[in-house]
């Protein structure tokens, strides 16, 4: 995936790129608003990293001219800013996401490839496909093995979600967030009872597990077993 | 400009201007119509008097005629206060009348003309003319009947309103002035207490207030909103030192642990696996430090009032249902219940957000701290009910409770209760709580639920 990262902080965003060329990814750096603009302007990224506060230009005011030019690059917003004001007035400028500073580069990461992943048909495919279980948008049923198991609405949310995010890292802010739409930090890891009752629903009495713990990072579900979970966990930014 | 140029340039001297321009304006106008319908009553009664004595004369003369008519009006012309009177013969001399020198021009008229004229009596000082309305009557043999009235009282009286009406308007002008000094001055008095006070708040006295005189006028209604802005100021000072007092403690606490287990993993060095355990560990430490940061200034921008967060319209049983959706799973785990009973609708203007943060912050302490004695389950009790024209969101447990000395502290930014500071957690759970409801306009209260605690969330309803 090509990403831009149009961050100020020069240590902040070295480690950035550093970590996503690590991961697979070209990452390419800009280290104010101009010079950020420019290169979106220039385009062929997957996903822009902006920051909210930038040298020269305001980092919404960039994405705002993406999409006055009709130009649907996926955006996550970086800020400091992280009051639900704060996040609404980002999100309405056109970015696709918002991740307030500090944060985990687990948590960039997985929400980067999220939302590289929005555009792609998986959202108007009506039915999920994970080794032998199949979600079905339409008829809101589950199935294993060709055995329906019953879910609760909720529980149906989360899998869909996870489902569409298949073979990729979510975290627990971003179930919160997306199958809840809560966006504030319970001090109890509810997200974790949720995701342990999904799990014994479809993948107990099945030798093959599908829904997996990322250490550190949050859950992924697949047909093998997550593969870069050990190092993840303690990959991090300090913003 | 002095003193004199300042009271110039106040609103009350432009008022005064602008009203004495206007009243003049009246007065004249008012002066300057009844003088003139006055006069024109004056007049027309004149006029009719003039009429109605020719008729008489006339009749006199057909009567008795030209000997008569001269008797009679010889013997008018005597009564005190009587009309002006002339009979002349075709030559213009006088044959009888109180007229002294009538005009030749008067006596050219023909029958029937009415005019002014001006005249001297006979009684009268010499030289002194007087003003009248005569008419003229011919008679045959080219005799002529005068008859006229003195208007010289008419003219007076006009005089006299107009003269009435200087009087009034230099008066009015003088009044005017006078109390556009003494309220002019009385204003600027007011005006520059209030400015010499926030000359010395400025100057950082913010426990200085204006002074209130008491007689409920819009200077009393200024300072008094002024000074509940300067609480409210001074309120906000006072979180804000309190905010960085309580930053430096129970920041610096963390930080300081976090730095003194880097130190010591540095100095004992080890193996990888060593400095591994180490980092992470910091790094969960640091993870901490940034939730306390963040509820510390989502507390700050409530308590600010500016938090910004727009309310919408929400039904709060909606809330409730969400939350203890998400929470039930947890509560089982942990070995407990929990139960929801609500009224709804529930209507309130709201954060949906905060006030789900503010119940999942209640839910969590429940959680944590609330789990009975003696092997008993834990049970948490979500009620949503009208309590007057408050919604009450409730939060039972049937835990230990908090001691009623201790739920102030409990519910003050960073008021950990010493046996909460073993625990993870930012120590600002019920303080956010308690910073969500002030900025629904509403409260927190912790009460006894015998036994546990109950917090309620007291919302006004929408």
């Amino acid at each position: 995936m090509r990403i831009l990262v149009i961050e100020d902080d020069s240590e902040a965003a070295a480690y950035l790129v550093k970590a996503l060329d690590e991961m697979g990814h070209v990452a390419e750096h800009a280290a104010d608003g101009e010079a950020g603009a420019f290169m979106a302007e220039e385009g062929g990224f997957d996903v822009l990293i902006v920051d909210r506060m930038l040298p020269k230009r305001d980092g919404l005011s960039i994405i705002e001219d993406m999409r006055r030019r009709g130009d649907h690059t996926p955006v996550l917003v970086l800020s400091a800013l992280g009051q639900v004001d704060d996040r609404v007035r980002g999100l309405r400028a056109g970015g696709d996401d918002y991740l307030t500073k500090p944060y985990a580069f687990t948590e960039l990461l997985a929400r980067v490839e999220a939302l590289a992943r929005r555009n792609r048909p998986a959202d108007v495919e009506t039915t999920y496909r994970v080794g032998d279980l199949v979600l079905d948008r339409l008829s809101h049923t589950v199935t294993r093995a060709d055995t329906e198991i019953p879910l609760q609405p909720r529980e149906f949310r989360l899998l869909e979600y996870l489902m569409r995010n298949a073979g990729q890292v979510v975290t627990r802010t971003m179930l919160l967030e997306n199958v809840w739409d809560y966006h504030f930090d319970p001090q109890t890891n509810v997200i974790d009872v949720h995701v342990s009752r999904l799990r014994g629903k479809i993948d107990k009495g099945f030798d093959k597990p599908l829904l997996h713990t990322v250490r550190g990072a949050g859950y992924m579900i697949r047909e093998a077993g997550p593969d870069r979970g050990g190092e993840a966990a303690w990959v991090r930014s300090g913003g | 400009m002095g003193a004199l140029g300042r009271l110039i340039r106040t609103t009350a001297f432009k008022l005064s201007l602008v009203y004495l321009v206007v009243f003049s304006g009246l007065t004249l106008f008012l002066t300057a119509y009844i003088a003139n319908n006055t006069a024109q009553l004056l007049d027309s009664q004149v006029t009719e008097t003039i009429d109605s004595e020719i008729n008489s004369l006339s009749d006199q003369y057909e009567r008795g005629g030209l000997r008569q008519l001269v008797s009679a009006v010889d013997l008018r012309s005597r009564r005190p206060g009587a009309s002006l009177y002339l009979v002349a013969d075709s030559s213009g001399r006088t044959v009888v009348g109180n007229v002294a020198d009538p005009p030749l021009s008067i006596l050219g008229l023909s029958d029937g003309d009415t005019t002014s004229v001006t005249y001297q009596r006979l009684d009268g000082d010499a030289g002194r003319r007087y003003d009248a309305v005569v008419r003229v009557f011919a008679l045959p043999g080219g005799f002529k009947l005068l008859v006229g009235r003195d208007i010289s009282e008419i003219g007076q009286l006009r005089l006299l309103i107009f003269g009435a009406s200087r009087y009034a308007i230099i008066v009015m002008v003088l009044t005017g002035f006078i109390s556009w000094f003494f309220i002019g001055r009385s204003v600027l008095k007011r005006v520059e207490n209030m400015a010499e006070t926030s000359r010395r708040l400025m100057s950082g006295d913010l426990t200085h207030r204006l002074a209130i005189k008491g007689s409920h006028d819009e200077f009393d209604n200024l300072a008094l909103s002024l000074n509940e802005m300067l609480d409210r100021i001074e309120a906000l000072m006072t979180g804000l030192q309190e905010v960085s007092d309580n930053i430096a403690h129970d920041l610096k606490t963390p930080l300081n642990r976090l730095r003194g287990r880097l130190e010591e993993t540095l100095r004992r060095g080890g193996e990888v696996e060593d400095y591994r355990e180490a980092i992470t560990s910091a790094m969960e430490e640091a993870d901490n430090l940034i939730r306390i940061f963040d509820a510390l200034l989502k507390i700050a921008r409530m308590e600010a009032g500016s938090s910004g967060d727009s309310f919408e319209s929400l039904d709060a049983a909606d809330i409730l249902d969400e939350i203890v959706e998400l929470y039930e799973p947890v509560v089982e785990d942990a070995g407990g219940r929990l139960t929801l009973e609500t009224k709804r609708p529930l209507p309130l203007k709201g954060n949906r957000t905060l006030l789900s943060q503010a119940l999942s912050n209640l839910i969590d302490n429940a959680i944590k701290y609330g789990q009975p004695e003696g092997g008993k389950g834990l049970s948490i009790a979500l009620t949503g009910a009208f309590d007057g024209e408050d919604i009450c969101l409730m939060v039972t447990d049937n835990g230990p409770g908090i001691p009623e000395a201790d739920r102030k502290k409990a519910l003050s930014r960073f008021g950990r209760l010493d046996e909460a500071r073993s625990r993870q957690g930012s120590g600002l759970g019920l303080s956010l709580v308690a910073a969500v409801a002030r900025l629904h306009g509403g409260r927190v209260v912790l009460g006894d639920a015998e036994p546990g605690l109950k917090a309620s969330l007291h919302l006004p309803k929408a």
